[in-house]
């Protein structure tokens, strides 16, 4: 057991070396990019955070990844830093999942559970009292305070409810000139992680993108700074048009300090600004597995990528009159057949204005004669309307006639 | 007392001026106990009588006679009778006593059925309605016995001349919601599918209080009908629908629902399986031709997407889409689609390429601004006509005083004032 411990984390620093020898230069020494494109560093990857969402991060992996022993791995500092805290639910939970696989000294601690569990339990007592005692006392103030106090115990659970976080964010906007800007960094991340979740990308990446530098490490119990570039960018990405990619994400100082975090973002990006899109693509393929490990991330992985990719499909179209879809597929790296059904679908959904001369295998742009558009349309709100106003008039003649019924046989 | 030859002198002798027929109107409704008692013997007094000159007399001793029961031969002679009546009769007179010419008209109706010859009903019925209605906008409770005709002796033409006429007010709900139905299904057989999406939204959104059969069957038609001429089918009600429809008209409706899902998904082969499944259920309700239609309008839409995104495709490829087994049907499908004007295209049978269009049409012809003038001029008509009944109906006591009282328990300051934001539909 020792042994595979031993192999498993001998692996792990092989790769730090690699990681670390190879692209990177001196800024990643303290904040290493959690992101490449060979396998996860779990440890790296948990030294980022701290406290609930450190646990919660490791548990989502090890169900996710597939691969024993990094899910040993994950299971292995979860169970650690649940010591620490005071959650025994989620103890009994990992120790249902690690199943004996670590060794006795990773099996159900009940002695420790239960002096925890006791400890809370008063706690909680203590704290609903003094509540009580501030409430008699009708000292606003206090209860306040001993509201406070109560959010702070309660607060672990409710992490999660995200429908919640988008309300009491705004909340506590409202009474932003009394914070101190570390809370209000914190408030976009909680922001932008409420709407990401809500697949509401662009809300979600202005969101990431408004986020200072005041953020710091001060929020590891959510969210690190490099999540801000991953998340900010690939949401960016997606869901903004050239000018705005330009003028918020690759011109803003303040997100470029993010994005040197983790350079393979800021790289894909700029690939993606200059039309370097297979080597865009490429990257994105690259980072795909690891985000797919993100317990934020992974849900929106698919859609996120799907959208880039068919961003850069509209863009590289956008500027020709004519394209020729052999070129087109080598810089997409793929081929004609299959561009031809990727380019059918972004013009059946009105995505691209273009037509495919499938015979010579040429894209043809297609500018829509706004004239006879015109026309077309008005003739046929003319005849809509027509209908409608004539449906309406029938129904309120119904409804009369039904109302003068019923008062002619009441009189 | 009254006579049978007192009777036939009043009648001939009262026909004349509008006061003598309001008098004649008023003395024949005194008698109506003795045309009951006398029926039998009122046949024969037919003779003397002009239907021409004495409409309103003929009208009732008609409508005595046929009330009792005869057999099939008396059958025939009595509908060449009322015929020639409703051909003759004068509009004015007959309109006083609009219940006895209907009954007379639904009569003739049911004897015609009974002869199984709708076709003779057809012409007489259009005339009945002519005469009896005060404007064309009128329904009278005929419309729906005569498309009901029309449709029995599929003279689809003739229930098109009617239907084209704008209804707005109505009588009975149930003649509405028959003549909509009725004439939806003469739209649909004459492929008239937008006039008929129309006429069957009318009935599925008509307000009422309780689920008919004809509401039904009208929805179960309005989806079909939305999947060939539209492509597709929302299965959320417009929100002025009756909330009774809104519960119930699904339910009712399931197989047709799943030929909405399978229609969505754009693959003949799962379309093809939904219809397979519930084959029974669509030739229980009629509905199998209609159903068929659908089958064949997928292929013509997934056609017409191609259109959209391509230039030129081979009729192997098209073949290949939209899932037809050789380019030689693609063929024929395309050239069937460009005779109708679905599609504008041209084939090259000599490489078998398809070179896509665009649509002819440029908006500059006097033809067109014609019709955009018509639909102008409609469509200020139509809003004259809502401002006008939206005036009369702020002015309807009826109207006002439920109006009131309802107003009256919120805010009686606003009492006085009529409440012109009360008023949706």
């Amino acid at each position: 057991m020792d042994a595979e411990d031993d192999a498993t984390g001998q692996m792990i620093e092989d790769e730090e070396i690699y990681v670390n020898g190879g692209e990177d230069g001196d800024d990643s020494k303290r904040h290493r990019p959690i992101i490449s494109g060979e396998q996860l560093d779990i440890e790296a990857y948990a030294a980022l955070y701290t406290g609930r969402t450190k646990i919660s991060r490791l548990m989502f992996i090890a169900e996710k990844c597939g691969n024993a022993s990094m899910q040993l791995d994950a299971l292995r500092m979860a169970y650690d830093e649940i010591k620490k805290g005071e959650n025994t639910q989620l103890l009994r939970e990992v120790v249902e999942k690690i199943d004996g696989r670590l060794g006795p000294n990773y099996g159900p601690d009940s002695a420790w559970a239960d002096v925890v569990d006791r400890r809370a339990e008063f706690r909680k007592e203590k704290l609903e009292n003094e509540l009580n005692a501030y409430r008699t006392n009708l000292i606003k103030e206090s209860i306040r305070m001993g509201y406070n106090d109560f959010g702070d115990f309660y607060f672990a659970h409710e992490m999660g409810q995200f429908t919640h976080v988008t309300s009491y964010v705004s909340k506590a906007e409202q009474s932003q000139d009394a914070l101190d800007p570390v809370i209000i960094e914190k408030l976009r991340c909680a922001a932008g992680l409420a709407l990401l979740e809500g697949k509401k990308y662009k809300l979600a990446a202005r969101k990431f993108l408004e986020t200072g530098p005041e953020l710091g490490n001060n929020y590891t119990e959510v969210i690190a700074p490099q999540d801000v570039a991953t998340y900010g960018g690939l949401c960016a990405l997606a869901s903004f048009d050239r000018a705005e990619l330009k003028s918020k994400v690759i011109d803003s100082i303040n997100f470029r300090n993010f994005l040197e975090l983790v350079p393979e973002i800021r790289e894909l990006i700029n690939d993606f600004y200059t039309s370097h899109y297979a080597s865009c693509l490429e990257y994105l393929g690259n980072l795909k597995a690891n985000l797919l490990l993100d317990i934020h991330l992974h849900d929106h992985v698919e859609t996120l990528y799907e959208q880039i990719r068919n961003k850069a499909l509209i863009q590289y179209t956008h500027p020709f009159v004519s394209v020729d879809l052999h070129m087109m597929a080598n810089a997409f790296n793929t081929s004609v057949a299959s561009l031809e059904k990727e380019l059918e679908a972004l013009i059946t959904n009105n995505q691209i204005q273009a037509r495919i001369d499938s015979h010579n295998k040429i894209l043809y742009a297609r500018h829509a004669d706004q004239r006879n558009a015109t026309f077309q349309r008005v003739l046929q709100t003319g005849s809509e309307f027509d209908r409608e106003v004539r449906a309406m008039l029938l129904r309120a003649n119904l409804i009369k006639n039904e109302f003068n019924l019923k008062a002619s046989r009441k009189h | 007392m009254n006579s049978v030859e007192t009777l036939v002198a009043q009648i001939q002798g009262l026909s004349g001026s509008i006061s003598d027929v309001n008098q004649l109107h008023s003395l024949l409704k005194q008698s109506e106990d003795f045309f009951q008692s006398e029926s039998t013997r009122l046949a024969s007094l037919l003779t003397e009588l002009d239907p021409s000159i004495h409409s309103l007399g003929y009208l009732y001793i008609l409508e005595a006679c046929t009330s009792a029961p005869i057999s099939k031969e008396q059958a025939s002679e009595l509908v060449l009778s009322v015929a020639r009546f409703i051909n003759l009769c004068a509009a004015e007179q007959i309109r006083l006593a609009p219940d006895k010419f209907t009954s007379v008209c639904k009569r003739f109706k049911d004897q015609v059925m009974l002869l199984e010859d709708p076709m003779r009903g057809v012409a007489p019925m259009l005339t009945a309605i002519r005469k009896l209605q005060l404007s064309t906008e009128h329904l009278t409770t005929l419309h729906q016995d005569f498309l009901l005709l029309c449709l029995l002796a599929k003279c689809y033409k003739t229930g098109l001349s009617i239907l084209e006429d704008d209804i707005f007010e109505i009588d009975q709900p149930r003649d509405f919601f028959l003549y909509c139905y009725y004439g939806g299904m003469i739209c649909i057989g004459h492929k008239k599918f937008s006039k008929a999406l129309e006429l069957l939204h009318n009935v599925v959104t008509a307000p009422m209080s309780i689920l008919n059969a004809i509401a039904v069957e009208a929805y179960k038609k309005y989806i079909l009908v939305s999947l060939i001429h539209l492509g597709q089918f929302s299965i959320s009600f417009p929100k002025y629908t009756s909330s009774v429809a809104q519960r119930n008209l699904k339910n009712f409706s399931q197989p047709y629902l799943e030929l909405v899902n399978s229609y969505g998904t754009g693959k003949i082969s799962e379309l093809e399986t939904s219809v397979q499944a519930n084959n029974e259920k669509f030739e229980f309700d009629q509905n199998l031709g209609l159903v068929k239609q659908v089958v064949s309008s997928m292929y013509k839409r997934n056609i017409q997407r191609l259109t959209q995104t391509y230039l030129t495709l081979s009729l192997q490829d098209i073949a290949n889409t939209v899932q037809l087994n050789s380019a030689k049907e693609a063929e024929m499908h395309v050239l069937q689609m460009i005779q109708d004007g679905e599609i504008y295209a041209t084939i090259n049978q000599k490489d078998g390429m398809v070179r896509f269009l665009e649509d002819p049409e440029q908006y500059k012809t006097c033809e067109m601004i014609e019709r955009i003038d018509s639909s102008i001029q409609r469509i200020m008509m139509l809003s004259r006509k809502l401002t006008h009944m939206d005036e009369q109906l702020s002015c309807d006591p009826l109207y006002l005083a439920k109006a009131g009282k309802e107003r009256q328990r919120f805010d009686f300051d606003d009492f006085d004032t009529v409440p012109s934001s009360k008023f949706t539909i």
